[in-house]
């Protein structure tokens, strides 16, 4: 058995094993939709804080609502708020980058001196700030998530595409007679999906982790709807006494952001042009 | 070198106006007028028209940027509301305590990450690399408020090893401090040490594949010796960069471990001042650690071409 | 195959007995069943195109293999032991000490991070017990040796701070500085432009003969292994299907595959018939000028630099004209002038009496559809996410009065033409050989039948046996439709097969232009003699004064 097979196989392994649990992430949140074990927003003080048992598989919170219940019903609001906020800062981003990357000169210089300002918020920086401004709700978390998040994408996208249109098919495009923009279109912006497919695919993650923390903040979506993250931080006083309240929410995150990594891993190694030749 | 270092300062200029004028522009989008939201409800149309004035908020816009900034670069970021205190020596006490957290986990993580990175590289495709890399996504893959969840639980409440809230400065007894400081770094010293062995494997791997480092063998240096002298300092170059961002974007981040410790630190500071829309910290708090960031990347910046000698001086 | 047969009678010093190397224990066979032997002082080369496996058998000498590929069989004899058998560590003591190894990248052979002196001294500390003094100055005398300019700077400098070519003096130096019984040297020149290259062989035979060192030569090229090397061992596929005086072995080759090599050389074919005289030029070039920005800083532009300065050339209809020159001598600026992809600064270029480039609108732009490109590379020039055929078929979707169905019939006619099949039409450019993907480049640009076509470098990037079918296509191709050629290259044998008429390039100017037979026989410029003398073409050197020179050294 040769080296090469081992990592071959372990590779594949893993985008089979991340594709499986976000598989299984989004089921449970599809079925969240429609269906979960108790209402998730149901009081039931006599029942509050009780462990896992037949009735109540993941125990019960401080007001005696369905801990799985809840998870479910936040499986679909956090990969909700995900995906949009990808989304926004992937359409936005990559619209921004193929045009300063398309004008050059003074234009592209001076986009991006603004954009390596805004990239000079660390982390969940500019979210804090502009939910600040907004205030804790589900539309502001994506805005400010996806504005926090747009100005890596327009750089990553920016980057890609000055990487390509050096290349020689895309001079081709130009000596054959197509125009600036037909060369764009045609040849530089197709080969422009799979890096940022790539990108996506991480940015997911990061969004997920930073919705999450923003919640457990109190300064995501608040109660009483559910998220993984705002479940953290309403189960952290109880923490002694219903430890459950604490780890299954961040089971759920660790899970899904694990399943988000071995994902982008494997199509980084499938789609990452240098391994392919 | 003096060359080198002024025309890396001067670039951050442009940023650092735009950051200013971003956090501006935040605050003034924040619905209600300052000078209200400062007296309280109880105040007359008169008091709040006499404190307009007095914060020149009756000024133009651009007047008004221009008076808060040039207040900032002579070092007074205004007051607080809620406790009228002055803001930057607030933030400056708040920050020592985060920084000192940052500082060493990040130091930490580093001198646990790069050489198991290497290692792995090294060893790339075996069961070693395997088991590496399996762990270093595990790790990268927790929140790290979750994982200091676990930890507070496990060490402070099961076994109650440690102090589970608080916080002690070094200044005052070394060794509380060294107690209520460990399970905090342990956190971001895991979840970034994952990071870090990624990125150094990734680039140790890149520095591998190139003839230099099979010249090195053919002259028959011992495989520590390679890995050492010519492997460590071209693979390690990427990795400084890395090293760098993350020490900043934990500070923008640090407030989720300060709420799970309890620790008055800068980003607990910001989030509060959130909840009390006490502005003026907040503005305060925004600008001192995206200043901070970009300071740090300065100085990653000029240290880089002691790894890269391509880099110029 | 034979046994491995000694060199003149002497012991032999390398002995390398049915080698074979696999990916992983028993994976494919990347060496198989190869035998030969080395004598000391003796240079042998192994010659074979990529994929033949010669680079990977030099590398198993030392156990240098990349990480799946493994030793499975055979043995390697030197001084008396196999290496193949060695302990790490008894063959740590070995590597540099006894065998030293040249690479082929001198880009990326030196370490980057590492001062020239650090990397020269490592070899002779680790093998050598010798005080640092000592080893200073054996550096020292070894870069004067090597005619280094000032070798006290040159120790504490950084390896990019000098060109491919002393990079390469460099690495040799140290290597040889502990004087091994036996060199590896893996196509040190490959990287390298013509008069490099010389430079740098040249220095190779001198440094090994002055230690009597022998040499294991790895090649793509056969006319410089006829000049340098002894015996030649031919690869294919992993397997040896030569062995033998490299004389005999280029003049009477036994092997089918040996003789298809030895055809590929470049051969001067009969001279056409020269263009009338009377018609007027196809493409004329006025004094061009072209210059390079300089890198834009915040606040200034750094000096720029003149690629081109005041060229000025005229072709006619359907000849090809041949612009040759070192790299960095501004030859493929002038041709990426001429296609439109880069602004002359100064100068004109006419096309059919009218000006291009500057005059845009619809005039310019049909002018422009009249000149094509060729490119270098064929792994790049083919956009990944289209298929062969659409590749082909985009250049006509700018001519208004074809119909889709008209313009597939063109590509898939243009196909055949290039000698692909009509089922290779669906395929994308990864599932093609570079010869195959060259022929599709070749496609595109010939499918609008332009007047005219920049040809820059397209063949270096292939294997010499592809190389030569794909300038015979281009010469019937030329032949069939009559368009007009700037064939861009450094490389000596390819215009001499193609070329009607040659100019030569250096430092942004043109220093000699005429006929081929004029250039090549009766150089008239001292660069143009400097280029050829270096180049070593197998028409030249066959049966005169090289081989010869060979020969003294097989005696001596």
């Amino acid at each position: 058995m040769s080296a090469r097979a081992i990592g071959f196989s372990f590779a594949q392994a893993n985008g089979i094993i991340g594709g499986v649990i976000m598989v299984v992430v989004v089921a449970a949140a599809l079925i969240g939709m429609m269906w979960t074990p108790y209402d998730p927003l149901r009081l039931d003080i006599m029942a509050r804080l009780q462990g896992p048992s037949a009735a109540h598989w993941l125990g019960t919170d401080e007001f005696g609502r369905d801990v799985l219940s809840r998870l479910m019903s936040g499986a679909r609001t956090s990969s909700w708020i995900s995906l949009s906020t990808v989304l926004f800062a992937t359409i936005g981003g990559t619209a921004i980058g193929v045009i300063a990357g398309f004008l050059r000169g003074w234009a592209d210089r001076l986009m991006m001196v603004a954009n390596d300002a805004l990239l000079a918020f660390p982390g969940l920086l500019l979210a804090l700030g502009i939910m600040a401004v907004f205030g804790a709700s589900r539309n502001g978390i994506i805005i400010a998530l996806g504005l926090a998040y747009m100005p890596t994408v327009v750089r990553v996208v920016r980057g890609v595409v000055l990487s390509i249109r050096e290349l020689e098919y895309v001079e081709a495009s130009r000596v054959m007679g197509n125009s600036e923009f037909v060369t764009m279109a045609r040849h530089i912006v197709p080969n422009c999906i799979a890096p940022i497919t790539v990108l996506a695919t991480s940015l997911f993650g990061w969004v997920l982790l930073a919705e999450s923390a923003l919640s457990f903040l109190g300064l995501g979506v608040p109660p009483p709807a559910a998220t993984w993250g705002n479940m953290l931080a309403t189960g952290r006083p109880y923490i002694g006494q219903a430890p459950w309240l604490v780890i299954f929410p961040g089971l759920c995150i660790s899970v899904t952001l694990l399943g988000i990594n071995l994902l982008g891993d494997a199509l980084r190694d499938r789609l990452d042009p240098r391994m392919r030749r | 070198m003096l060359r080198f270092v002024l025309q890396r300062l001067a670039m951050a200029i442009p940023t650092l106006l735009i950051v200013a004028v971003t956090v501006f522009v935040l605050m003034r989008l924040v619905p209600g007028d300052p000078a209200s939201l400062m007296l309280g409800d109880l105040a007359s149309a008169g008091q709040v028209e006499a404190l307009r004035k007095q914060m020149g908020l009756d000024q133009p816009i651009p007047v008004q940027f221009a008076m808060w900034f040039g207040n900032v670069l002579s070092g007074d970021f205004g007051r607080s509301i809620n406790t009228g205190q002055d803001v930057l020596p607030l933030i400056f006490d708040r920050f020592s305590v985060s920084a000192t957290i940052v500082l060493l986990a990040v130091g930490i993580a580093a001198l646990i990450g790069v050489p198991i990175g290497m290692i792995a590289a090294w060893r790339q495709k075996g069961a070693l690399d395997l088991g590496i890399i399996t762990g270093a996504t595990l790790l990268l893959s927790i929140p790290s408020f979750w994982l200091g969840l676990m930890l507070l639980l496990f060490f402070g409440l099961q076994l109650g090893w440690l102090p589970v809230v608080g916080y002690v400065s070094f200044g005052q007894d070394f060794w509380a401090a060294l107690l209520y400081i460990a399970m905090p770094v342990a956190t971001l010293v895991l979840v970034e040490t994952g990071v870090i062995t990624r990125m150094a494997r990734a680039s140790t791997i890149e520095v591998m594949q190139l003839e230099y480092i099979t010249h090195a063998r053919a002259k028959g240096l011992s495989e520590p010796a390679v890995l050492w002298r010519h492997a460590f300092k071209n693979a390690f170059a990427p990795t400084w960069t890395i090293i760098g961002l993350i020490l900043g974007n934990l500070l923008g981040s640090i407030a989720v471990i300060e709420t799970v410790f309890t620790i008055p630190g800068l980003g607990r500071l910001l989030v509060d001042s959130i909840y009390a829309r006490d502005y003026p910290v907040v503005q305060g708090c925004l600008l001192f650690i995206a200043g901070i960031y970009i300071v740090v990347n300065l100085i990653v910046d000029m240290l880089y071409p002691l790894f890269d000698p391509r880099v110029t001086i | 195959m034979t046994t491995p047969a000694t060199f003149n009678g002497a012991p032999s010093l390398l002995e390398v007995d049915r080698l074979t190397v696999r990916v992983g224990a028993e994976g494919p066979a990347v060496v198989e069943d190869l035998s030969f032997s080395l004598a000391a002082g003796e240079i042998l080369a192994l010659v074979g195109e990529s994929g033949s496996g010669k680079t990977m058998a030099a590398r198993a000498v030392l156990d240098l293999l990349p990480s799946p590929l493994v030793i499975s069989a055979g043995r390697i004899g030197f001084d008396g032991v196999d290496l193949a058998r060695l302990d790490p560590q008894a063959l740590r003591r070995i590597r540099g000490a006894r065998i030293g190894m040249v690479f082929q990248e001198p880009m990326v052979s030196l370490n980057p991070s590492m001062t020239i002196g650090r990397q020269m001294a490592e070899g002779l500390r680790l093998h050598k017990r010798l005080p640092a003094s000592e080893i200073r100055a054996r550096c020292l005398a070894m870069l004067e040796r090597i005619r280094i300019a000032d070798p006290e700077r040159c120790l504490a400098a950084y390896p990019h701070e000098f060109s491919g070519g002393m990079r390469q003096r460099i690495m040799l130096a140290s290597v040889m500085l502990l004087k091994p019984a036996l060199l590896i040297a893996d196509e040190p020149t490959t990287a390298l432009d013509t008069l490099a290259q010389r430079e740098v062989l040249q220095l190779m035979t001198e440094l090994t003969r002055e230690n009597g060192t022998a040499v294991l030569m790895i090649s793509h090229d056969l006319g410089m292994v006829a000049h340098y090397a002894q015996r030649a061992v031919v690869m294919r596929q992993g397997r040896a299907v030569e062995i033998g005086d490299t004389q005999r072995v280029l003049l009477a080759p036994q092997d089918a595959y040996t003789r298809r090599l030895i055809d590929a050389l470049p051969r001067r074919g009969a001279a056409r018939a020269p263009a009338p005289s009377d018609q007027a030029p196809l493409l004329a070039l006025q004094d061009v000028v072209v210059d390079y920005a300089g890198r834009r800083r915040l606040f200034s532009q750094g000096a720029g630099t003149r690629a081109v300065s005041g060229v000025s050339l005229t072709i006619s209809v359907g000849e090809t004209l041949a612009l040759v020159g070192a790299s960095g001598s501004g030859k493929t600026t002038l041709g990426r002038a001429i296609a439109g992809l880069v602004r002359p600064s100064g100068g004109e270029i006419r096309f059919r009496g009218r000006p291009i480039g500057s005059s845009a609108g619809r005039d310019g732009r049909a002018q422009r559809l009249n000149i094509q490109m060729i490119f270098q590379d064929p792994f790049s020039s083919l956009d990944p996410r289209m298929r062969v055929a659409d590749i082909i078929e985009e250049p006509l979707r700018l001519l208004p009065d074809l119909s889709r169905r008209e313009r597939k019939a063109r590509a898939i006619e243009m196909l055949t033409d290039v000698g692909l099949e009509p089922q290779h039409a669906g395929r994308f450019p990864h599932q093609l050989s570079g010869g195959q993907r060259q022929r599709v480049a070749i496609a595109r640009a010939i499918v609008r039948r332009p007047a005219f076509v920049v040809a820059d470098e397209p063949v270096s990037a292939l294997d010499m046996t592809v190389q030569k079918q794909i300038l015979a296509l281009f010469r019937r191709l030329q032949e069939r439709y009559g368009f007009a050629c700037l064939f861009v290259s450094h490389d000596l044998g390819a215009v001499e097969q193609v070329a009607d008429r040659v100019a030569v390039m250096e430092g942004g100017r043109i220093v000699e232009t005429g006929t081929r037979d004029e250039v090549f026989d009766r150089p008239q410029h001292s660069y143009t003699r400097a280029l050829l003398d270096a180049a070593m073409l197998l028409d030249r050197s066959f049966g005169d004064a090289d081989i010869r020179a060979g020969e003294e050294r097989n005696l001596g």
